[in-house]
């Protein structure tokens, strides 16, 4: 007898999600974010959500697109074009409610806490700077044990990230969830698809179980099948970001979408072009901006 | 006017943040702050590790935004903050904004709840300035950024950070604010920033009308070394031969 089977479609992911949801969105920045999904929630009628993410793109259209009632971040950017403009339109216009900025590293730690089913981690991270002004209901916590000059230290009490659903994309999976990752860095996908109740992988391409590890080292294995819910084959799934080796960022496309964002071109004309079919005409839209060159 | 222009100082002032850091990794953020890390590899400091920015340690000195390289280990993002904490990290980040006592502001302009522009965010500022080593580089000196207060804590300065107790204190050293202008560090009266050395050309006066507040100064002002003819041929030849960090620092 096999595992299960959890093959679904991204319809079918969508609807696993209801609105004031916490959502982790794995990847980082402009890196290996599950965009396929991201563009599924922009064109549901979710709303009132929590996303918890490393940001880029992914947070600037879920902002843009009035999804998010909370924001749990630790910076929001394009790399390439530094300051991600649907996030800095979001944050001065005032329209997400609820916003907490993290530091990069409490944000691991909290991903951590959540995925050990424990209330908080200390770090030193936080301590001075403005990211326990601004979130006064982060708390310290004194160490039981002196260090070596008899003082007990004042920590960050760094509190769990827990996560409804974690969203991932990566480059490889079989049906039952066993998911590798092909490029230079796993970033935390399996950290978020453990903080989660539920986590959904999405891929560039499902293979038998045997074909994981044909021509990969086993190293590469980072989501095991025990974490997740459903898997989606979406070929290009994660574009415009990176999803290395299978493709890189496509620069020209993302500068297309900061000029439109920024309102340097016309945000109604970009998503009516890219953003309001499905998938399939996302991806055939997609490759007809690639062809005018 | 001198052989050798205003961005190649500020390379050797950089290299020269890095030359007593010993066998640690050298996090510069931005063109300059590689430019001056890989310089300080090539002359005075060869133990320094240093990444490709991405995931990979490199054995070797590439030019700025080669790929290829002789790799010595791998350094994903989930490993980076393990070395933060671990401790053996020298980091220079960037400022949008710099305060007397050395805070540091990446995160937003104005007021957080609805700032006036919203910047990148606090990134990894907090932790660092708690755990490592971090200098700053400012490109472009003026009183926008020098400012009295910053309007966001990002990374956290000395007097701060005692505030904060010793779980804040202990590891806290910031070391270099180096700028166009000049060096600087926060050791200051009451932890504040002091003026070390102004680049070949740039006065004092200069220095003091654009900072934005009462800059210490020692009763004798240092000039910061010129580059040596063997550092104008490392940043000329091999590591900047397409003149990139002319871009950064226009020559004055």
């Amino acid at each position: 007898m096999k595992p299960r089977d959890k093959q679904m479609t991204i319809d079918e992911v969508v609807a696993q999600l209801s609105d004031g949801m916490t959502i982790g969105i794995g990847g980082w920045g402009p890196r290996r974010k599950p965009m396929a999904l991201v563009r599924a929630i922009l064109r549901s009628d979710l709303k009132d959500l929590t996303i918890v993410s490393w940001g880029g793109a992914d947070v600037g259209l879920l902002a843009r697109a009035g999804k998010i009632r909370k924001l749990v971040y630790a910076f929001v950017s394009l790399d390439s074009i530094p300051l991600e403009p649907n996030f800095q339109r979001a944050r001065q216009s005032g329209t997400i409610p609820e916003v907490v900025e993290l530091d990069e590293g409490m944000f691991q730690t909290g991903l951590y806490a959540a995925a050990q089913r424990l209330p908080f981690l200390p770090m030193r991270a936080g301590l001075g700077s403005d990211v326990l002004v601004n979130n006064p209901w982060i708390k310290t916590i004194a160490s039981p044990y002196a260090d070596s000059d008899g003082a007990f230290e004042e920590l960050t009490a760094v509190p769990a990230l827990n996560l409804d659903v974690a969203l991932v994309h990566l480059n490889r999976a079989d049906v039952h969830g066993n998911a590798t990752y092909l490029g230079p860095d796993p970033y935390f996908d399996d950290l978020f698809v453990q903080a989660a109740s539920k986590a959904f992988v999405s891929v560039e391409q499902i293979v038998d179980t045997a074909g994981l590890t044909v021509d990969t080292p086993v190293q590469r294995l980072l989501v095991s099948r025990m974490m997740v819910d459903g898997v989606v084959e979406t070929p290009n799934g994660a574009h415009f970001t990176t999803c290395t080796p299978d493709y890189e960022r496509d620069e020209r496309f993302q500068k297309a979408y900061a000029a439109a964002a920024s309102g340097s071109e016309d945000w109604d004309a970009f998503e009516s072009r890219f953003l309001s079919g499905d998938e399939a005409s996302y991806q055939a839209a997609v490759a007809a901006f690639g062809q005018e060159q | 006017m001198s052989n050798y222009t205003r961005a190649e100082v500020c390379a050797a002032a950089i290299a020269d943040a890095f030359k007593d850091d010993g066998e640690i990794f050298a996090s510069p953020m931005g063109m300059l702050p590689m430019l001056g890390v890989r310089l300080a590899k090539l002359t005075s400091n060869p133990d320094l590790v240093i990444s490709d920015g991405e995931s990979l340690f490199l054995a070797g000195v590439p030019p700025l935004f080669a790929k290829g390289d002789v790799v010595e280990g791998w350094i994903p993002f989930r490993r980076v903050f393990d070395v933060v904490a671990y401790g053996k990290r020298h980091v220079m980040m960037g400022a949008t904004q710099v305060d007397r006592h050395g805070n540091q502001n990446i995160s937003a302009i104005g007021d957080f709840a609805q700032p006036k522009r919203q910047l990148l965010g606090s990134r990894g500022a907090p932790g660092n300035t708690v755990n490592n080593r971090t200098s700053y580089w400012v490109p472009k000196h003026s009183t926008r950024v020098f400012v009295e207060q910053v309007d966001i804590v990002s990374g956290v300065g000395p007097k701060r950070a005692k505030e904060a107790g010793v779980a804040a204190s202990k590891y806290n050293d910031i070391h270099r604010i180096v700028s166009n202008l000049g060096v600087f560090d926060v050791r200051g009266t009451d932890d504040t920033v002091r003026l070390l050395s102004v680049h070949p050309g740039v006065s004092v006066d200069e220095v003091v009308e654009n900072t934005g507040f009462a800059l210490e100064l020692p009763s004798d002002v240092a000039t910061t070394r010129e580059p040596t003819e063997s550092e104008l041929m490392i940043i000329r030849n091999v590591l900047d031969p397409k003149t990139l960090r002319d871009r950064e620092v226009p020559n004055a």
